[in-house]
């Protein structure tokens, strides 16, 4: 029984069958990796994971609870969380200010109206914000506004405030995306400390294959809204299924 | 001091002695000189210029933090009105009470129509609350009349019960507005040399309610709650993944800065007791968006600067007519001085407004973050420039 259960879930946008019936378990613990050709249904997949869309069938179990019909926010206090493909930050605050709301969210809940007490009096935030931005080796960076970060320190910021708040599955969509190869490199290195490090359950959405098989325990492919194969990354490798849905079927 | 940091203070005192020797600093010119009649310090324009300035912070709050631009918080203002003269017909004439239900029943009127306008965000946000607020100014105008006595706006009159009070004075007049019996009106005059200036007891309890509410809205700026705001104008993507529910957020800011504004309207109707529908009206709400851009939006002291820039362009200018024009520029040969007069004529006056829109349209487009940012252009100029004499009288040193 895995921590994230995807089971017959399908989702119809008109006359496209973007997802026909998939069953994916991704185990705790472990980088579960999902890939397939463009228009595979990934991207909706993961949409149904953390409340943006709502699939027509099928049931998605997060921990034994279903997430069907929660909104993202709520989804996201069960322990989900999600990094984005252009990476997600509040680009008006400074850096430390975007790693503190993460760990304002985790202590107080989806709302609370603290109004009076001022941001420096909140002296356990601030520790955890910037023992976090220590770790994501930003701390030199805590007061720059984080607009104008590059798009690799960005995307480390993102990945930061995720995990600050101490999710239990962190979902990952296309991380590496246009991004250049010594920073790719680098959010790989990044990756693999966290996957080390934590106790946490990563599944990630990619379509470098160097990114996928240097991180990834298991691979589902996806083609055609359809999980095609779910195996080791040894395996994967090989599978002339894989190869027929990337290359077509002359390959 | 007061749990803030010293920037913070300062700019807190800057606005108390501003507020505090208001009578003075408006008062630059003695009376009866030719430039008196830019003078701004008395009573009736000062408290203008502070219920606005209250009116603009609390707007500030919510479209400064959240950047949700309401088109309909004359509403609120309207609101908080009514309610204090209603108070005052019932009640008593004292201004406690009255101020205290004008800020509660605006702040049941955002919730109400916070809840609604904040399904959409943007420009549907806009268009709902602009119509919100006119559907208001419509009820308070015709349907409500029983309420909001129409047209003529409401009124006290000598039958009204006012339980904890008198109907009527000994001497048969309507009795006046008073905090526990100071009344509002009473103004003490001190004569210096040639010049006159008022001290107003309304004027002061308004400057002090300034003051706690500019304080609040420090205090609220450089709160968690504050930068959640900051955060929902900034992504609202980022704060729904990171388990932030954004709705109660902005109603919270949505509802504060109503009260804010049901505090000036109670203010507004305790200077003087008469509430009228126009207060309601769009144009009223799209004061306090200029107001607030003019100042600086998201800045602390921006929206008080441009309540007061307004409210004195809108004072002063429109008192000018050509007879004082023909006065001042009485020195030219005559032909040339009607053509000046003629060419000065469409800004002043009823014309002010034009010289408003010259002036927002500038500041717009070249200072983005209105007269604060002007301020701190020029506050990094002279600092340049002394950095400037200073490095190069150091390079001089060695050569010496």
């Amino acid at each position: 029984m895995g921590i994230l259960e995807v089971k017959n879930v399908g989702k119809r946008f008109g006359g496209l069958q973007a997802l026909g019936d998939v069953n994916l378990s991704v185990k705790e613990n472990t980088v579960h990796a999902i890939i397939g050709p463009n228009g595979a249904g990934k991207s909706t997949l993961l949409n149904c994971l953390v409340g943006k869309l709502i699939p027509d069938t099928g049931s998605v179990m997060f921990d034994g609870q279903s997430v069907l019909g929660r909104k993202p926010f709520e989804i996201n206090q069960m322990g989900i969380s999600r990094v984005f493909q252009t990476p997600e930050i509040f680009g008006d605050l400074s850096v430390l200010e975007n790693m503190m709301i993460p760990c304002f969210a985790k202590r107080d809940g989806a709302f609370s109206l603290n109004a009076i007490s001022s941001v420096p009096a909140q002296k356990d935030v601030l520790e955890k914000a910037e023992a976090m931005l220590e770790e994501m080796n930003m701390a030199d960076k805590r007061h720059m506004h984080s607009a104008s970060l590059s798009r690799g320190d960005k995307r480390r910021l993102e990945i930061g405030m995720c995990l600050s708040q101490e999710p239990r599955l962190l979902l990952l969509d296309e991380p590496t995306a246009g991004m250049a190869r010594a920073d790719t490199n680098n959010t790989i290195d990044l990756l693999k400390e966290i996957k080390e490090q934590r106790d946490i359950t990563i599944a990630i959405i990619e379509h470098d294959m160097h990114v996928v098989f240097s991180l990834a325990d298991r691979i589902t492919v996806l083609a055609q809204g359809t999980p095609l194969v779910e195996d080791d990354p040894q395996n994967i490798r090989g599978n002339p299924k894989v190869r027929e849905a990337y290359l077509g079927e002359s390959a | 001091m007061f749990g803030l940091d010293n920037k913070d203070t300062r700019m807190l005192i800057i606005v108390a002695v501003l507020t505090l020797f208001a009578p003075f600093i408006l008062n630059p010119f003695p009376t009866g000189s030719a430039m008196a009649q830019f003078n701004a310090g008395y009573p009736d324009l000062m408290q203008r210029f502070v219920i606005f300035g209250i009116f603009a912070i609390g707007f500030n709050i919510l479209f400064g933090l959240t950047g949700y631009l309401s088109f309909g918080h004359a509403a609120f203002l309207g609101v908080g009105s009514y309610s204090a003269v209603w108070m005052f017909k019932l009640l008593s004439m004292n201004v406690v009470p009255a101020i205290l239900l004008s800020v509660a029943i605006s702040g049941l009127f955002a919730l109400l129509i916070g809840f609604v306008s904040l399904r959409r965000s943007g420009i549907y946000f806009s268009i709902l609350t602009l119509a919100f607020a006119q559907m208001s100014f419509n009820l308070a105008y015709s349907v409500l009349t029983p309420i909001t006595n129409g047209e003529t706006g409401l009124q006290l009159t000598l039958d009204d019960p006012r339980i904890l009070g008198v109907s009527a004075t000994a001497d048969g007049s309507i009795p006046v507005t008073s905090l526990f019996g100071l009344e509002m009106r009473s103004t003490f005059e001190m004569v210096v040399g040639p010049w006159a200036f008022q001290f107003n007891v309304g004027y002061y309890l308004c400057a002090l309610v300034l003051l706690a509410a500019f304080y609040l809205s420090i205090r609220i700026f450089r709160s968690p709650f504050g930068m959640m705001l900051r955060a929902v104008k900034s992504n609202q993507q980022r704060m729904n993944y990171t388990g932030l529910n954004t709705k109660p957020y902005t109603l919270a800011a949505f509802v504060i800065s109503g009260m804010y504004a049901g505090l000036a309207g109670g203010l507004m109707a305790s200077m003087d007791p008469l509430a009228g529908a126009e207060r309601m009206q769009w144009t009223a709400s799209g004061e306090v968006v200029l107001m607030t851009i003019l100042g600086g939006a998201g800045t602390l002291i921006g929206p008080v600067l441009g309540a007061g820039f307004i409210k004195y362009f809108e004072n002063i200018f429109s008192k000018i007519n050509d007879t004082v024009l023909h006065n001042w520029f009485a020195f030219m040969p005559d032909g040339l001085e009607d053509f000046v007069v003629f060419i000065v004529h469409p800004f002043i006056g009823k014309g002010w407004h034009l010289t408003l829109g010259i002036m927002f349209m500038l500041v717009v487009v070249f200072l983005p973050g209105g007269l604060v940012e002007g301020g701190q252009r020029i506050g990094k100029w002279v600092k340049g420039r002394k950095n400037k004499d200073d490095s190069t009288s150091a390079t001089k040193t060695p050569a010496e």
